[in-house]
């Protein structure tokens, strides 16, 4: 599998160099592994750091900045953050009103976050943790893990980072956080698996014919093998999935993410699906994103994430923001 | 059993691990996202090479020290897990520079005890403690019936690896794996497959140890 990288063991600390020279609004401490806004945080506002492993850009550090996150912290390719970096990067932006923790819904991350915030805590830094679980693709129920933490994740980090600019106190972004993972559900779908590089092969096989269905973001398999339909049945599985957990009514954000090896005029077909869907069922898409949010590395397919919206959350989503992977505003 | 036999132990697990590294993947790719191996061999690294460091007295010292470069180093869930599995371990073990063989019975107890409350896992579910669970019972029973440490650790082996070939038949219910619910069914746990590794080095280290 040909990749666009030096060595595989490399990969993280090329890659976080790179970010620190293109984007000069961000801080990256290779060593400690976590980035910053360049400008430091903002006292009394509360902060917001994620994290999660890497394969995933531009999720997370793609999102620090004005509006956004105030700190993210990669894990080695698709591996969960350490407590270390997680509690560095956490004290490093406390601006005194208290942390917020975005953590995806996996064992990982969860644990080590938790671990994380245990250990701030002792250093006397407020730490709430919220977590993200919209995947419908997989059960929520005693027999697993439970819901995978997707596409939402994008959608909490915007949504909450504007209520934490405009001053909402800790308890409040939190709740807030919750809100928005509770009216967001995804579904994904893949085309192909993706090759993690110190793996050196894919996750899986799929045949020409063949896709997953059901998909996360770390490159394991689905829930279930299917048969290449067209986007439109594929589509529609997917927002099948999405109504048939939480019903779809009334003005919606309709993020439609690329896997990371899916080009952008496919992403558009998909969307169009949905957007026919939606039309059919008197859902208004009112606000849109179309492009790689949260990617698997190269993993082709799509994934499909719906948030019904309040006046609130609209305007929230609205809000300006800054970021090297997201700018509206200013 | 001395510091200098649970370091021995150390180096062998983390000898096994990066020997077996590609297999943990392989394993993990099957249900996962094929991470494992990669990742235990980083921490296990870093932990011998902690180790060489700062070179703890006392066999809690060494188990302590195994625990802390495991969670920082590995990442995923098996770095928590495995690293606080160590550090519970070490807490039962005082400052004892001679550990008998009914202490480390209970600093196995300890560890598996902490990653049950951790992880939520219980036997069935498909992960490590599948191997574990099974390894530590036969390893009291070895020592309640008279056998000595040698005997224990190798019955801990190898009821670790008949659980791991139990694991081929379970659907995860924990972990990454049980994202993929029944297609889990047929292929053996990553973790479980790693635990036996790690209770392998123990039995190795301890039989040359006598």
């Amino acid at each position: 599998m040909k990749k666009l990288i030096n060595a595989a063991d490399e990969v993280l600390v090329d890659a976080l160099a790179g970010v620190a020279a293109a984007h000069p609004s961000l801080s990256v401490n290779v060593e400690e592994r976590y980035i910053t806004r360049a400008g430091g945080p903002t006292p009394g506002k509360v902060s917001l750091v994620s994290g999660g492993g890497s394969g995933h850009e531009p999720l997370h550090g793609g999102y620090v900045g004005y509006g956004m996150l105030d700190a993210a912290c990669p894990g080695e390719v698709f591996t969960s953050p350490v407590p270390d970096q997680i509690v560095a990067a956490t004290k490093a932006v406390d601006g005194g009103a208290g942390v917020l923790h975005i953590v995806k819904n996996y064992t990982g991350d969860v644990l080590n976050f938790q671990m994380a915030a245990e250990l701030a805590d002792d250093e006397g830094v407020r730490v709430e943790a919220v977590v993200v679980n919209d995947d419908v693709a997989v059960e929520n129920s005693t027999w697993t893990a439970g819901r995978r933490g997707t596409g939402a994740t994008v959608f909490v980090e915007k949504i909450v980072g504007a209520a934490a600019e405009r001053g909402a106190d800790l308890a409040t972004a939190a709740a807030l956080a919750r809100e928005v993972n509770d009216r967001s559900r995804s579904f994904g779908v893949a085309l192909s698996a993706c090759t993690v590089p110190a793996a050196g092969k894919p996750g899986f096989e799929l045949a020409e014919d063949e896709i997953e269905l059901g998909v996360g973001i770390h490159g394991e398999p689905g829930r279930a093998r299917g048969r290449l339909v067209p986007a439109k049945e594929i589509a529609a599985v997917a927002l099948d999935a999405i109504h048939t957990d939480a019903p779809i009514s009334g003005e919606v954000l309709v993020m439609v993410n690329g896997l990371g090896g899916t080009p952008l005029i496919e992403l558009y077909v998909v969307f169009a699906a949905v957007a026919d869907w939606l039309g059919a069922r008197g859902v208004t898409i009112t606000r849109s994103l179309v492009g790689n949010y949260i990617t698997s590395l190269e993993m082709a397919g799509a994934s499909i994430t719906v948030c019904r919206l309040t006046p609130e959350l609209a305007d929230l989503w609205d809000a300006p923001v800054q970021t090297p992977a997201l700018r509206w505003g200013r | 059993m001395d510091a200098t036999v649970f370091r021995a132990w150390i180096i062998q697990a983390a000898q096994q691990v990066i020997d077996n590294a590609d297999h943990l993947t392989h394993l993990d790719a099957a249900i996962g996202d094929a991470d494992h191996g990669i990742n235990l061999s980083r921490g296990f690294q870093a932990a011998v090479k902690l180790l060489d460091e700062t070179n703890p007295a006392t066999p809690a010292a060494v188990l302590a020290t195994v625990g802390r470069a495991l969670i920082s180093k590995t990442g995923g869930a098996s770095g928590p897990l495995y690293g606080s599995g160590f550090r519970q371990a070490a807490k039962t073990l005082g400052e004892d520079t001679d550990i008998s063989p009914v202490q480390l019975g209970a600093a196995l107890s300890a560890a598996l005890a902490s990653i049950q409350q951790l992880g939520a896992a219980t036997p069935g579910d498909k992960t490590m403690v599948d191997a574990l669970a099974p390894a530590i019972t036969a390893y009291h029973t070895t020592i309640d019936t008279g056998g000595n440490l040698p005997d224990a650790t190798r019955a801990a082996a190898h009821a670790a690896a008949r659980g791991l070939h139990d694991t081929v038949n379970m659907q995860a219910r924990k972990g990454r794996a049980s994202y993929l619910g029944p297609r889990t069914i047929g292929h053996q746990d990553p973790g479980a497959a790693s635990t036996v590794l790690i209770l392998q080095a123990l039995a190795t280290a301890t039989a040359e140890a006598s």
